[in-house]
């Protein structure tokens, strides 16, 4: 049997919490689990796969995470590739289920970021002393800076204006606003955002993702299994992931990983960009959005600028990206993948309320994670409603 | 050779490299003044990072150059906001990729040049920083400025 189709994601839940001085990592991923399984109508006894990453878990944090649920997992999966990771779960639970290693696979994340006063895209000091770390520390490498890099090569290239980056922070607070959730609801506009006080040349304030506390929770089982638990399956159709770096060869530093992962993703699950209707795609940085959507095909590399323009994107638009205000103007909690998982089944389930996207049958998920400009990682899902 | 690293004048500081016996060879030719880059013996390409090993044939057999220290700049942002030390009192600082003529590329930092003046294609040349460290290692920082 094939992969595709085989997998479903039965249940989801998004930790509400945006600032959490009261709470632990490991507290929030419990509490998201709970939600999670209640979800999907499961208890933690069905769980017999456990996946996890977070910005402290430490080489053996899955192991001390199952003693903190009192799991005793068949199946353990403790990948960490940035922001991304958790897509990226998605894929390898899909793929111990299909192998039958284990039935029901719980993703975790957690993280205080805010309420630790954690400078999660400018605080990077010197002390490196990992391989390709030792490199970058001299040289106050941020991780805005990373984006930064790109963005402006972007700019050099195709001649993509400030003011269309713009249009994409615009169009994730558009978003929020729909959302109760969502920390970041004001609507702002793209003098806004050109009016803020530049943090990495050419990104300003608001082309950069909140800090929030938070976290989440999925649950993924077989498709078989999932027709009869609590909410209607939302099938896995395609899946893919990828690494990128930027020193040798002198690669094109305008394809991401995203071109690799997504055509995978896209080539497996059989359909088209057209057949698209919402995409959830990590904002990390309003260069993230373009570079992603150009690299998973959805426009040629180059015309990212104008194809954020003119309200495509945006609630109502022929291609709403990231209708839950994305980290952007949602929330973002240091490592965001899980929540693009979440919204895009939510989305597909029919259940968002005033942001629902109409007639939505099929998802594209893409998580970047790490730095774009000097080493990242990409995972694209295609989720279909059941 | 220092130039102006931005920062109200003072010229850009960075932290102490940190050397493996891997990469040992990079950092004290940075202290030389050098800009030591890696080809490999048997299939003949050329890296940077340092490693052990050829990334593109896994031979061991590696043996260091001399590169020109000439290059161009392949990108760059100017950095506003960074609130770790030694950085937060050198803003703005320009961080960049520099393509090397031998082929590597190289992220560094551009100095004395006004960060405004810099511009992707800019012809660049190596300038190193060296610092006093109290364990007797004597290491460069690569940065470059206007050719």
């Amino acid at each position: 049997m094939n992969l595709s189709g085989s997998i479903a994601i039965a249940g989801v839940h998004e930790h509400p919490t945006r600032w959490a001085p009261d709470k632990t990592e490991f507290q929030i991923m419990a509490e998201s689990a709970r939600g999670a399984l209640d979800d999907a109508g499961l208890t933690l006894d069905d769980v017999d796969g456990l996946f996890a990453a977070s910005m402290t878990m430490g080489a053996m944090g899955t192991v001390e995470l199952a003693e903190y649920l009192d799991l005793k997992p068949d199946y353990v999966d403790g990948t960490n590739i940035g922001g991304s990771s958790f897509v990226a779960h998605v894929n390898h639970a899909a793929a111990a289920i299909h192998a039958g290693l284990c039935q029901v696979a719980l993703i975790l994340y957690g993280s205080t970021a805010a309420s630790n006063a954690v400078a999660i895209g400018t605080g990077m000091g010197g002390g490196g002393r990992g391989w390709a770390d030792a490199f970058s520390a001299p040289y106050g490498v941020t991780t805005v800076g990373s984006y930064a890099l790109v963005a402006r090569l972007h700019m050099d290239h195709y001649g993509t204006k400030p003011e269309q980056l713009a249009e994409i922070a615009v169009a994730m607070r558009t978003h929020a606003g729909l959302n109760p959730a969502a920390k970041m609801r004001q609507p702002i506009t793209v003098d806004d955002v050109l009016a803020s006080r530049v943090i990495s040349d050419p990104l300003h304030l608001l082309d950069c993702c909140i800090i929030s506390d938070g976290g989440g929770a999925v649950v993924v089982t077989s498709a078989e299994r999932a027709a009869d638990l609590a909410k209607p399956p939302v099938l896995l159709l395609g899946c893919g992931e990828a690494l990128a770096h930027q020193e040798i060869g002198s690669p094109d530093m305008l394809t991401i990983a995203a071109r690799r992962s997504g055509e995978r993703a896209f080539g497996m699950a059989g359909v088209t960009r057209d057949d698209i209707d919402l995409c959830t795609i990590y904002d990390s940085f309003t260069i993230t959005v373009l570079a992603t959507l150009e690299n998973l095909g959805f426009c040629e590399v180059g015309d990212g600028g104008e194809f954020v323009s003119g309200g495509r994107i945006k609630p109502g638009g022929a291609l709403p990206v990231n209708p839950d205000g994305g980290g952007l103007s949602s929330n973002h909690p240091g490592m965001r993948g899980i929540f693009l998982v979440i919204e895009a089944t939510r989305q597909l389930r029919g259940e968002c309320g005033d942001r629902q996207v109409s007639g939505a049958r099929l998802a594209c998920v893409h998580g970047t994670g790490g730095t774009l400009g000097v080493s990242h990682s990409g995972a694209t899902l295609i989720l279909g409603a059941a | 050779m220092a130039g102006d690293g931005g920062g109200g004048g003072r010229d850009l500081a960075h932290p102490p490299p940190h050397a493996t016996w891997e990469t040992r060879g990079y950092w004290e030719g940075a202290g030389r003044g050098e800009l030591v880059i890696q080809r490999c013996r048997e299939c003949g390409a050329t890296q940077h990072k340092p490693r052990a090993v050829c990334a593109s044939c896994l031979a061991g057999d590696i043996e260091h150059v001399v590169a020109s220290g000439r290059g161009k700049v392949h990108t760059f942002t100017v950095t506003h906001q960074n609130q770790a030390p030694p950085f937060r009192d050198h803003l703005p600082y320009v961080l960049a990729y520099v393509e090397l003529e031998e082929g590597p590329r190289v992220l560094t930092n551009v100095v004395g040049v006004d960060p405004d003046e810099v511009r992707i294609g800019m012809a660049v040349v190596a300038d190193y920083a060296t610092q006093d460290r109290d364990d007797g290692e004597a290491f460069g920082v690569l940065r470059f400025r206007p050719a």
